[in-house]
């Protein structure tokens, strides 16, 4: 897909950091996050908005950012999985993700994360059934999904801080 | 809601380096995976990286008469190569060295690459991609295995075949005359995508050698293919491994592909290429799971006692010889089950298609023809009028007993045992009895299933002797230990079990053990990532060389024979010091006792075989004619189970791949190409789609591999299938022989007027 010849500059806040970059107003979010910003935690598994590996946060909304143009985060605030630990100490979504075998080949784990952030922000108790229906967006061909869901209950219970 | 299991986290306090096998560690690389710090090969980036595409072919099979490239792109500043541009041979150097890396003349699968082209950027590749235009004249093609068999037309060798075997047993003849009944069957399934979530992708630079890093499961064959390819000896080739997003199988040949063309478009050009394919791409191109077709005849007592049977294994291997004949071994060897045939006959059979080839993927034949036994036992019981239960335990291999090739079984199995813990777990009986009178009275129907089934772990027959594996452990100068193996990490946890094999056989802290990344100039050749043999024979491996790497620290005085881990690192540490390195390696050497005649195809397939009950309950809805797995019991004997959240991992991961090749995941062909190569409309299962897999161990005392480990990886795949399907079958009394089993395919199969024939065969598809 070739991108309009014209440039434009675009501010947008990423994890916590103000951003302004001269770029193509319909390029990729992702494209923009892992090629000029460098940030390669947001993966690509398909590029059509099927697979929810390079969602991130745009202003807390959970998006696929392989669909969004990068015109859409002007002003916006985006997380990606690099802002998500604090100071060096991981959330405990990432640690759980960690103990509970949440993260097998790891691919889908950053945008795995980021979606059971996104759900845990809006429901912190999440039955085993709104995990299942919150992460229903977010393919994982490793695990079968029984140790995510784990990851993300006990993640509920240590206590959604983040 | 079902089976929570208590996190395995919370025993973790527990851990001391005494018993580090066993307990749950955390992963070796998942700080990284969780924290997005993980380097995938897209995430790589050199610097004056160029990028690469592949113009591949549109037609099944012909000649290709003229390429003109098309006006509109800027030419000159594409680097190009076609066959012509091979330093070495043309071929993706395997086992038959038949398919070309590029195609001279002839074509024989849509999206056989043609034609390589490179730009610094990539966003100009796909139209310059489209812009080479390519003049064919087109030859008849096959895309079928009854097509193939007819040889109307010879598209490979003399007559489309790839490979034959043919195990035999007993006197079958004689067993027709005494059977009660003679039951036959007809089972079929078709493609699966292995669907990695990281696409196929590699990079390749040209300096003097070839470099080469890539997504991939085994870096010797990329090695030793790009060897043969780009002329070049076994020194100027380096292939490493960056982390790897899923393989499945899928990434244990192909990856010799891509990493050719990279490499030719590295040396042509003097500059780092990358090649990542896209979601699309990588479905059209890349190898698949093989379509099979599977015919039982079988002869037994109204008791239920198996006298024998013959069983025929067909499968498409696609256009060129690749994997086939080795996925076609395995599936052949498992075609029995986990049964007793006093006679047996089994043909196995490759056939050449014009698809693209199909290749390895999880379980390597024996999904196929284990869904097709599992089946035939229940279409068995059901003439019978017995239970499924019942007819699997008349005829359950005891040990003492033999395989089908004459492998006598000696490991304490007790699958009744197995079967009786499996059905209380899943609560069979009961559910069973509930679903009958519930379901008289309810539009949506209830059914439970269950499949009996084995996995043979490592190469087949005298491949593990072929192969001659090395492995290494080496003592670091600040004292720690690295384990040295070509065995790859893609998600099922090669790296942290073989520390824990390593640090539990020296009695060290499992953080004082690390693993090299896989680069061929680092480690040495410990065999493919493949065949569930990582942990049983190279884990076996790393503890001999463990054991080596103490021993010479004690013959040098270092060390006594009870050491503390301050003890150790010092003694490493001053070896390393005096004498500039250690390194202790072990090569296999085949157990005693293990015989395989290759031309009969009779003896030990396997040095070990896993075992498993699975129980799967299913609801069928009348009005949309969907399936949903409501609840999956997944008990297994796969010897000691040296990291209980990994070996979890593995079967839960296992199960839901098998739910989606038993209900979900339809590769659509049109002559020889897919149709629906994307995620929007190859559907595999999602976390709304799968019920909490409850998953148990059953541990028998096993002496195989290290620790007494057997294979795990692939296991999970073979019994969903037919699990599933047997409770489709259950919940409406209709069986069904057909993968995947679809919403159209139930409908047809139960709707007497959308029945055209009285085999239903409901999701045989367009094929």
């Amino acid at each position: 897909m070739n991108a309009p010849r014209a440039q434009c500059d675009i501010s947008l806040t990423v994890n916590d950091e103000f951003r302004t970059l001269r770029t193509f107003p319909m390029e990729r979010l992702l494209d923009v996050l892992r090629g000029r910003l460098g940030l390669t935690g947001t993966k690509e598994g398909c590029g059509e908005g099927e697979c929810g590996s390079c969602a991130v946060l745009l202003d807390g909304v959970l998006v696929n950012s392989c669909l969004v143009p990068v015109l859409q985060a002007q002003g916006a605030q985006v997380v990606t999985i690099e802002g998500l630990a604090e100071r060096g100490r991981l959330h405990p979504l990432q640690q759980c993700f960690l103990e509970c075998g949440g993260a097998q080949c790891g691919i889908c784990t950053p945008g795995m994360i980021l979606a059971a952030y996104a759900l845990l922000k809006k429901n912190p108790q999440p039955s085993l059934h709104d995990i299942q229906e919150g992460l229903a967006g977010n393919l994982c061909r490793c695990t079968g999904y029984a140790q995510i869901w784990e990851a993300v209950a006990e993640a509920s219970v240590r206590g959604n801080r983040g | 809601m079902t089976g929570w299991i208590a996190p395995a986290w919370s025993k973790m306090n527990h851990v001391n380096h005494k018993h580090i096998v066993g307990m749950p560690l955390p992963r070796k690389e998942g700080l990284d995976k969780v924290t997005g710090r993980a380097q995938y090969i897209d995430d790589m980036s050199l610097p004056g990286t160029l990028y690469g595409g592949t113009v591949r072919s549109r037609i099944p099979r012909g000649s290709i008469r003229k390429i003109t490239f098309l006006p509109g792109i800027p030419w000159d500043e594409f680097v190009v190569v076609t066959a012509k541009d091979i330093p070495g041979k043309n071929c993706v150097a395997l086992i038959v060295d038949d398919q070309p890396c590029l195609a001279d003349r002839m074509v024989n699968h849509p999206e056989e690459p043609i034609l390589l082209l490179a730009h610094p950027d990539r966003h100009l590749l796909p139209q310059a991609v489209e812009s080479v235009k390519i003049e064919y004249d087109p030859f008849p093609a096959l895309f079928s295995i009854e097509e193939s068999e007819r040889q109307q037309v010879i598209i490979w060798g003399s007559d489309n075949t790839f490979k034959t075997y043919l195990i035999e047993q007993g006197n079958l003849d004689e067993v027709w005359a005494k059977a009660d009944y003679i039951v036959e069957g007809e089972y079929r399934t078709e493609a699966q995508e292995q669907l990695y979530i990281e696409n196929n992708g590699v990079i390749a630079s040209f300096d003097r050698g070839i470099t080469l890093w890539g997504s991939l499961q085994c870096p010797y064959y990329v090695h030793k293919a790009l060897m043969t390819l780009c002329n070049l000896p076994a020194d100027k080739v380096r292939v490493v491994q960056t982390e790897t997003g899923g393989a499945f199988g899928g990434k244990e040949e192909y990856p010799s592909m891509i990493a050719g063309h990279a490499a030719l478009l590295a040396m042509k050009s003097g500059r780092p290429v990358k090649i990542v394919y896209d979601r699309m791409e990588d479905m059209l191109a890349t190898s698949k799971r093989h379509p099979s077709r599977t015919r039982h005849r079988t002869a037994v007592t109204r008791e239920g006692k198996i006298l024998g049977g013959e069983i025929e294994f067909v499968i498409d291997g696609g256009a060129y010889a690749t994997l086939s004949s080795v996925v076609l071994s395995r599936g052949t060897i498992h075609a029995g089950g986990p049964y007793f045939w006093p006679s047996v006959r089994i043909r196995g059979k490759a056939v050449a298609t014009n698809a693209p080839p199909h290749g390895a993927f999880r379980g390597f034949g024996a999904p196929q023809s284990l869904f097709a036994m599992e089946r035939h036992m229940d279409r068995i019981a059901a003439r019978l009028g017995i239970s499924p239960v019942e007819i699997r335990r008349r005829n359950f291999l005891k040990p003492g007993q033999s395989t089908t090739t004459g492998q006598t079984i000696t490991e304490p199995i007790a699958l009744d045992k197995l079967l009786q813990r499996a059905l209380s777990l899943a609560d069979y009986e009961a559910k069973k009895e509930r679903f009958r009178s519930q379901n008289m009275s309810s539009s949506s129907k209830k059914g439970i299933g269950l499949a009996a089934f084995l996995h043979g772990a490592g190469f087949t027959g005298s491949g593990e002797r072929y192969l001659a594996s090395v492995v290494g452990v080496e003592g670091c100068a600040d004292g720690g230990v690295r384990v040295l193996v070509s065995s790859t990490e893609f998600g099922q946890g090669t790296k942290t079990v073989l520390c824990q094999i390593a640090a539990e056989t020296l009695g060290l802290p499992y953080e004082d053990v690390e693993i090299a990344q896989p680069d061929t100039e680092a480690v040495p050749n410990s065999g493919p990532t493949v065949a569930s043999r990582t942990v049983m024979v190279v884990g076996k491996l790393v503890q001999s060389a463990a054991l080596g790497l103490r021993q010479t620290l004690i013959g040098a005085g270092l060390l006594g024979e009870g050491h503390s881990r301050e003890e150790f690192r010092t003694a490493c540490a001053n070896y390393v010091a005096e004498r500039g390195g250690l390194k202790s390696w072990a090569r296999y050497d085949p157990p005693s006792g293990i015989f395989w005649d290759d031309a009969k195809y009779r003896g030990e397939a396997y040095a070990a075989y896993s075992w498993a009950i699975y129980v799967a309950e299913v609801t069928v809805d009348l009005t949309a004619y969907g399936v949903t797995v409501d609840d999956f019991v997944a008990l297994q004997e796969v010897g000691r189970v040296l990291h209980p959240v990994l070996a979890r991992g593995q079967i839960t991961g296992g199960v839901a791949q098998g739910i989606g090749f038993a209900l979900y995941e339809k590769v659509v062909w049109q002559d020889g190409r897919m149709q629906n190569a994307q995620m929007t409309n190859y559907i595999m299962p999602t976390s709304a789609d799968l019920p909490p897999i409850r998953v148990y161990f059953e541990e028998l005392g096993n002496v195989h591999g290290a620790f007494g480990a057997k294979g795990i990886g692939e296991l999970p795949i073979d019994g969903p299938a037919p699990a599933v399907v047997n409770a489709v079958a259950d919940a409406l009394g209709t069986g069904f022989d057909s993968l995947p089993l679809l919403p159209e395919g139930i409908f047809r199969g139960i709707t007497p007027a959308a029945t055209t024939g009285v085999d239903s065969n409901p999701a045989q598809g367009v094929r």
